[in-house]
């Protein structure tokens, strides 16, 4: 018995370590998901999470100065103006029109500072102009 | 040939479907007719799998853009072989895919035991024949490659139209690396299916004895090489095109293909338990279907856009399917578990603390406790959904602060571990194998503190690294002076006869060798350094000893995109060293554009440099310069890896510690009849070689 009391006490370390490191890890870099819309109705708390919001990027909104580059989210008919911060350059399928997940706070001034943006272009699958219209359905043909 | 093929994937669905239900009878009735029937439709439903994905990969090849996966995956300009690899770079021709490398495993496990183990095939191919329908319902109903493109005609009915040209191919894809790294994360991620195969029939029908282990190490391992080499080639492909100057971000697609392994290797560890001493059959067990679960869960996570990703796939309906299947086999699990429990029972108790088989539990529940950390990380914002309403990630610092830790224990089990004897080590035994490699691990850890480590964690893997590496010497210099004493070989003769004489011992040692150079290799992480500038012509850039200037910029016209390039002469204490031409990929088809970084490789560091685009209000292009030390060995270990796993895979010279259920040997040497022989000969063979 008196080994297995050794070996449950040498598990129990590790688990114990490991578990409150997660707990600081998670303190660290939890981040909540929301929608355009649901940033508004955030109050105390909340408001100051670190958070990671989706939408589409409003055509002829993307303003680049030195330092940051500005322009306006779209989504459930909302709009969230945003300034990104990030040292990375911005992905290259960032553009107008293209789905963006921004990562960041809400800044004082109602702006939301982003630190990380994700972008993948919307038009990939349609049509090109001129060509065929887009197909409304796929269907099998065995 | 569209036609052809997708009769071929439903005809594939109808063999499937009769080698699931012709097993089930064949397993109640025993009658030998449908046990062969039963066999040869499995063999069919895979050689009607092989057609179909051929007559796609031809489909891509003819340009054939009536087919809506065609068209949305290629185009006419891209080159022939990239045409035959975009059948894996969508939905439905990864499914296809999964479909067909899990077939090629599924037809040679049917035709290599086809006359043996007459008990245990039956359930065997049962279940693959369950695994591969669900896959061919898939394919054939939920998200089928061979649909056509069709548009809605003034009657209200469908016509057929083709597309002048396809969308293209992702460019992020268009990288050779794209070409082996999901052909060998799929034969990972399939091969599993195997060992779960056999663990699952063993269980079912109480086969006895350590038969299943001994029947599944080598597609166990073969399927451990390929996720190993999988996984390490997608984090290169990841630093070598993505251009963020890392090859590991914790991103969920990549978690998804890193659990499997963890289990995986838990697994490879602690079957030799019970191989040797009768012990933890039932966490073996477990451990695989878990290992085959995982698998699953991984191509869920991968192909539904559960968790958002950077692999940004589209979302779709195919995750509840994969969750449905996911239950099935939770529940098929549980239900021959409970059933047949007892037959699990521990022939053997742990010793002591310091012993192999207290290595092997540690290293079990450290790889373990990683693979939770890791899963309940990735799926963290779809718990925090169910549970609290708000949808909650967590990011790099969750994943690193408890990884970190956990793998430099991990490594420490890894010197540690092969030099314990099995029951009980003697504390001579352990000085004699420990003082030496103690004493050069502690010099390791000085050399880097000298050198300039100054994180903590960078400094304990350097110093675990060289007590590994020793370790590792240390024993192939033992070996090799008795070798060398009896035969008179030199010294790089008498290792490779000691290889060749135990490979699976030996082969084990490389692997640990190459795990080693991978630590080496992420150690390095912790001397990062990045630099990110706007330079004109003649600007220049320093970053460590190297200075980069920017002598021109060019473009040129290749026939898929435009290439817009850098010109960089990097210098080294003012002489030049080499020219680097990072670019950017205009690709006019889709309208997208990707970088391709150049990087400057050497053993010590790598100089990375990225095109990060023109600043569109000043017009002045940015470079984005990294210096990462020694990455180069995280691929370099990658590569002894497999070496060690193809030598453990080959067959010993001397039989001697050979293990009697292995195909190669049974019923030469060993009477294969005698029963408990399996277990009682490598149990006292490999006693002896633990305690050398």
């Amino acid at each position: 018995m008196k080994k297995q009391a050794k070996f449950g006490i040498g598990i129990g370390i590790i688990l114990v370590s490991m578990a409150s490191l997660a707990w600081l890890g998670y303190g660290e870099s939890k981040t909540y998901y929301h929608t355009i819309a649901e940033i508004e109705t955030l109050r105390g708390t909340a408001a100051a999470h670190r958070m990671r919001v989706g939408g589409t990027v409003q055509p002829g909104s993307i303003h680049r100065a030195s330092g940051k580059t500005e322009f306006v989210l779209l989504g459930e008919g909302k709009s969230l103006s945003v300034s990104y911060t990030g040292n990375d350059p911005l992905p290259d399928s960032f553009i107008d029109n293209s789905q963006a997940l921004i990562e960041g706070r809400m800044g004082s001034d109602g702006r939301f500072v982003a630190e990380h943006v994700q972008a993948k272009c919307a038009s990939k699958y349609e049509a090109a102009p001129g060509e065929a219209p887009k197909p409304s359905n796929s269907t099998g043909r065995s | 040939m569209d036609v052809f093929g997708s009769f071929a994937l439903l005809l594939a669905f109808v063999c499937a479907l009769y080698a699931l239900v012709g097993g089930i009878a064949a397993i109640l009735t025993r009658h030998p007719l449908l046990i062969k029937s039963a066999r040869q439709a499995g063999m069919a439903a895979c050689s009607l799998i092989f057609l179909a994905t051929f007559s796609v990969v031809y489909l891509f090849v003819a340009d054939n853009f009536s087919m809506a996966y065609v068209a949305s995956h290629s185009n006419r300009d891209l080159a022939t072989f990239f045409k035959v690899v975009a059948l894996w770079s969508g939905q439905e021709g990864s499914l296809l895919f999964w479909c067909f490398l899990m077939s090629i495993y599924i037809f040679s496990v049917l035709i290599a035991y086809r006359n043996k183990h007459g008990e245990l095939m039956p359930y065997v191919g049962t279940i693959l024949a369950g695994v591969q329908l669900f896959f061919l319902t898939i394919s054939n109903f939920v998200a089928s490659p061979f649909k056509a493109l069709a548009i809605a005609n003034a009657s209200g009915g469908l016509d057929y139209y083709m597309r002048a040209d396809g969308s293209g191919l992702n460019p992020v894809l268009q990288y050779p690396e794209m070409i082996i790294h999901p052909p060998n994360l799929y034969s990972g991620y399939t091969g599993f299916t195997i060992p779960f195969a056999f663990a699952l029939a063993a269980l079912l029908g109480r086969y006895p004895g350590e038969k299943w282990i001994h029947l599944t190490r080598k597609w166990t391992m073969i399927a451990w090489c390929f996720q190993t080499v999988g996984i390490l080639l997608g984090a290169h492909w990841a630093y070598a095109v993505l251009g963020w100057g890392g090859y590991w971000g914790w991103d969920p697609v990549e978690n998804a293909s890193f659990l499997p392994w963890l289990t995986g290797t838990a697994f490879l560890h602690s079957v030799m338990m019970q191989e040797k001493r009768g012990m933890m059959k039932v966490w073996n067990v477990w451990l695989v279907f878990i290992t085959f679960m995982l698998c699953i869960l991984g191509t869920l996570l991968t192909r539904s856009g559960v968790v958002s990703s950077v692999h940004a796939f589209a979302q779709s309906n195919i995750g509840s399917w994969f969750v449905g299947f996911l239950t099935v086999v939770m529940a098929i699990c549980l239900f021959a578990y409970l059933k047949n429990r007892d037959y699990l029972k521990s022939e053997n108790q742990l010793d002591s603390m310091v012993s192999r088989e207290s290595s092997f539990l540690f290293n079990n529940l450290v790889l373990l406790v990683a693979c939770i950390a890791i899963l309940s990380g990735t799926l963290f914002p779809v718990f925090s959904e169910w549970f609290t309403g708000s949808r909650i990630s967590v990011g790099a610092p969750f994943f690193n602060k408890v990884n970190i830790p956990l793998g430099l224990l991990l490594l420490f089990l890894t010197g540690v571990g092969p030099l314990l004897a099995w029951r009980k080590t003697s504390g001579e035994s352990l000085r004699r194998n420990f003082l030496w490699p103690i004493i050069i691990g502690i010099a390791g850890g000085v050399v880097a503190v000298i050198l300039g480590a100054r994180d903590f964690y960078a400094i304990v893997c350097f110093l675990l690294s060289t007590f590994v590496a020793a370790t590792i010497a240390v024993e192939y210099y033992r070996g090799a002076t008795v070798i060398r004493a009896r035969s008179g070989l030199n010294w790089l003769s008498s290792a490779m006869e000691l290889t060749l004489r135990n490979t699976r011992r030996y082969g084990g040692y490389i692997v640990h060798f190459g795990m080693v150079m991978i630590f080496v290799g992420l150690a390095g992480q912790a001397f990062n350094k990045e630099v990110q500038k706007e330079i004109g012509i003649g600007g220049t850039v320093k970053i460590g000893p190297y200075e980069l200037l920017l002598q021109a910029l060019d473009q040129k016209q290749e026939k898929n995109y435009v290439a817009e390039r850098m010109i960089v002469e990097v210098m080294k204490d003012h002489k030049p060293v080499m020219i680097l031409f990072p670019e950017r990929r205009n690709f006019p088809t889709n309208q997208e554009s990707g970088t391709m970084v150049a990087i400057y490789s050497t053993l010590r560091e790598d100089l990375y440099v990225v095109y990060a685009g023109v600043n569109q209000g000043s017009e002045v292009p940015t470079i984005h310069v990294f210096l990462n030390p020694l990455v180069k060995w995280v691929w370099y270990g990658g590569i002894v890896v497999v070496m060690g796993t193809i030598v453990a895979l080959v067959t010993p010279r001397h039989a001697v510690l050979v293990l009697s259920g292995s195909p190669a040997l049974s019923g030469s040497k060993v009477p294969a009849t005698a029963p408990g022989f399996t277990t009682a000969v490598p149990s006292t063979a490999t006693l002896r070689e633990g305690h050398d």
